[in-house]
């Protein structure tokens, strides 16, 4: 099988040192991570902030060296062989201020192309069309400084895409683009990937929905662990037998969300306090279950605002693999390292 | 965006390695400086008119006390050099701590060229710019100040002054790692050397009124022995005040130059492998 990329149980540990005198403290970003990803693969990579997906693109792009195990990409060893990994490569990162203010959009992208030793005039003409298909094309002489977030972010995504590399790295590319913005730049990712077999795009997201939309493979990631790893609608279909229910109700008042959990049949509840009261999603081991869950709020004097039975989505393959929503681990991460 | 606008192949794209590759990284580096200084116009304020005050207050004193007429010129072409000797340290040895800050530095290091190619991009960029900032110095202090010149041999002040530039941007390039490595702490070094650098490396007095160690001390920095041996070439007194003869001067610079650009490229090779074996050295949050 011709994978561009694999990896075999990578694993990567940081020392974080307090201060000088302090012994460092480890930080497990990744433990033994296995993916395999075959040439012309859109391959998703989901999770939380502060899963390892970054880690792992910064390992897969030479950046980073594994603590434990090996990956490939385009057939070599990240480790022993990134002169031969790095001309076929290309990254870009959500949020990335990379460039020079000074320099207009144009100028940007050209020097980075001819670090990668493209023709000039061909670098230029590829400036031009990107440009044109991200819908740049009248900001090719405006100073970078002067750009937008978005903007910005489209320059970047462009600049990925310029050298045409045979593997790229994709991390949080949407990151700070409008809705409208986001939607355009997800469809020139999948057709660049359609367009040539040769191609492949290793994208983490957080966003549900992008790794839906767009992906061949999804990975969900956690903690550093990779939990499942299937086709969307593969792992969508994990829970094809369990019943999915969103509730609005009353605000619980002291109503303990415990005796939900306890209920037989209660697979995995997720609570969230809105405005006027709180939005409680159930996955039911079966539709019937859900009687006792209305009995049960009843008898609280819990009221039903709204009840809603939704198709799984990769959110509830999430919140099946790890208990939590991605929402709830991002916040407790948060809540952690303050 | 319709779908025929989306599509971008044209077949592959081609690409040059090897000594082609490192020759457009080092004039794709360079450019952003010099399209900088054309499109800041600040610098002729900061980087002449400043310098120009302080050459202005060593001219009076000079001239206060009589000091003779060959000082005056001195102090003209010594601040022309201080440009450069600020240029090193301030856009040259905390570079790569800025390129980390902004995020470009982990695109260089994952990008096909070698990142000396990216130093040398810097340094002769740097050096462009900085060498029309210090022309520009040199022309309104002798303007100013009837500087006359008499230069024995340009073909002498010419390799001179190229061999203090490679030694000095080859020590900039060499430092560019270690500001990197010390992060933070480096900039209060930098603080550090910029006056005492004025100071021994005799940038408003002829360094031989230094005792011998210090100045052969002070050597150390390439534009002590560059401007020494500059003055030695462009004023008739200049070789009675050198500190060290033109030709042994030449073969310490050609030395230092040897010295800083080896330096550099073990420094930026050592700085590379600890970035990817601690996975800090390019992320400016961790």
């Amino acid at each position: 099988m011709d994978f561009a990329i694999r990896t075999e149980k990578v694993g990567r540990v940081y020392k974080i040192r307090g201060s000088k005198r302090s012994e460092p403290r480890e930080l497990v970003a990744l433990h033994d991570v296995d993916v395999q990803i075959e040439s012309g693969e859109l391959f998703g990579l989901l999770g939380p902030n502060g899963a390892g997906k970054t880690t792992l693109i910064k390992i897969l792009t030479t950046l980073l060296a594994p603590s434990t195990g090996k990956a490939w990409v385009a057939g070599f060893d990240v480790a022993k062989e990134p002169e031969k990994v790095r001309p076929r490569i290309n990254m870009v990162s959500g949020g990335e201020a990379s460039g020079y203010g000074l320099l207009t959009v144009r100028e940007n992208l050209w020097m980075f192309s001819q670090f990668y030793g493209l023709d000039s005039g061909e670098a230029n003409r590829r400036i031009k069309q990107l440009l044109d298909v991200v819908g740049m094309g009248d900001r090719l002489n405006t100073k970078s400084s002067d750009l937008s977030t978005g903007l910005r972010q489209k320059m970047n995504i462009v600049r990925g895409f310029l050298t045409d590399p045979q593997v790229l790295f994709l991390d949080e590319p949407t990151l700070g683009l409008d809705v409208g913005a986001a939607r355009d730049v997800r469809k020139f990712i999948r057709q660049w990937v359609d367009e040539d077999s040769a191609r492949t795009i290793l994208l983490t997201t957080h966003y549900m929905v992008e790794a839906d939309e767009l992906c061949d493979r999804v990975a969900i990631i956690n903690q550093g662990r990779v939990l499942a790893c299937d086709t969307p609608s593969n792992l969508k279909h994990r829970l094809q037998s369990d019943a999915i229910f969103k509730l609005e109700v009353s605000p619980l008042n002291g109503f303990g969300v415990k005796t939900l959990e306890s209920l037989p049949g209660v697979k995995k509840l997720v609570h969230q306090q809105i405005d006027g009261g709180a939005r409680l999603e159930f996955i039911l081991a079966e539709e019937p279950v859900l009687g006792a869950v209305v009995s049960s709020l009843t008898a609280g004097n819990i009221r039903i605002l709204n009840l809603q039975k939704n198709e799984p989505t990769l959110e509830d393959v999430f919140v099946d693999l790890v208990g939590s929503s991605m929402a709830e681990v991002e916040g407790s991460s948060s809540g952690n390292s303050q | 965006m319709t779908s025929a606008q989306l599509s971008v192949s044209q077949g592959p794209v081609r690409k040059t390695s090897g000594w082609r590759l490192f020759l457009k990284t080092v004039i794709a580096r360079a450019y952003p400086r010099l399209i900088g200084q054309q499109r800041e116009k600040t610098w002729m304020f900061f980087d002449v008119l400043l310098p120009m005050l302080a050459v202005s207050a060593y001219v009076f004193v000079y001239r206060a006390i009589d000091a003779p007429e060959e000082y005056i010129g001195f102090v003209v072409v010594g601040g022309a050099m201080t440009a450069f000797w600020l240029n090193v340290l301030w856009s040259m040895s905390s570079q790569l701590y800025w390129e980390k800050e902004q995020g470009n530095l982990s695109l260089y290091i994952m990008a096909p060229n070698s990142m000396m190619a990216i130093l040398l991009g810097m340094a002769l960029g740097g050096m462009l710019a900085t060498t029309l900032r210090a022309a520009a110095i040199l022309i309104l202090g002798s303007l100013f100040f009837h500087v006359q010149f008499a230069v024995v041999s340009f073909l002498q002040l010419f390799t001179v002054f190229l061999l203090a530039m490679v030694a000095l941007y080859g020590l900039g390039m060499m430092s560019a790692s270690l500001f990197l490595l010390l992060s933070r702490e480096a900039w209060h070094i930098a603080n550090l050397a910029q006056e005492p650098v004025y100071l021994v490396s005799g940038f408003y007095f002829p360094i031989k009124n230094l005792s011998f160690w210090v100045a052969a001390a002070a050597s150390i920095i390439p534009l002590t022995l560059g401007l020494d041996a500059m003055r030695q070439l462009v004023f008739p007194s200049g070789p009675a005040l050198g500190f060290l003869s033109v030709s042994i001067e030449l073969a310490v610079l050609v030395v230092l130059c040897l010295v800083f650009l080896a330096g550099a490229r073990f420094l930026l090779a050592y700085m590379e492998r600890l970035a990817i074996r601690e996975g800090r050295l390019t992320e400016s949050r961790r």
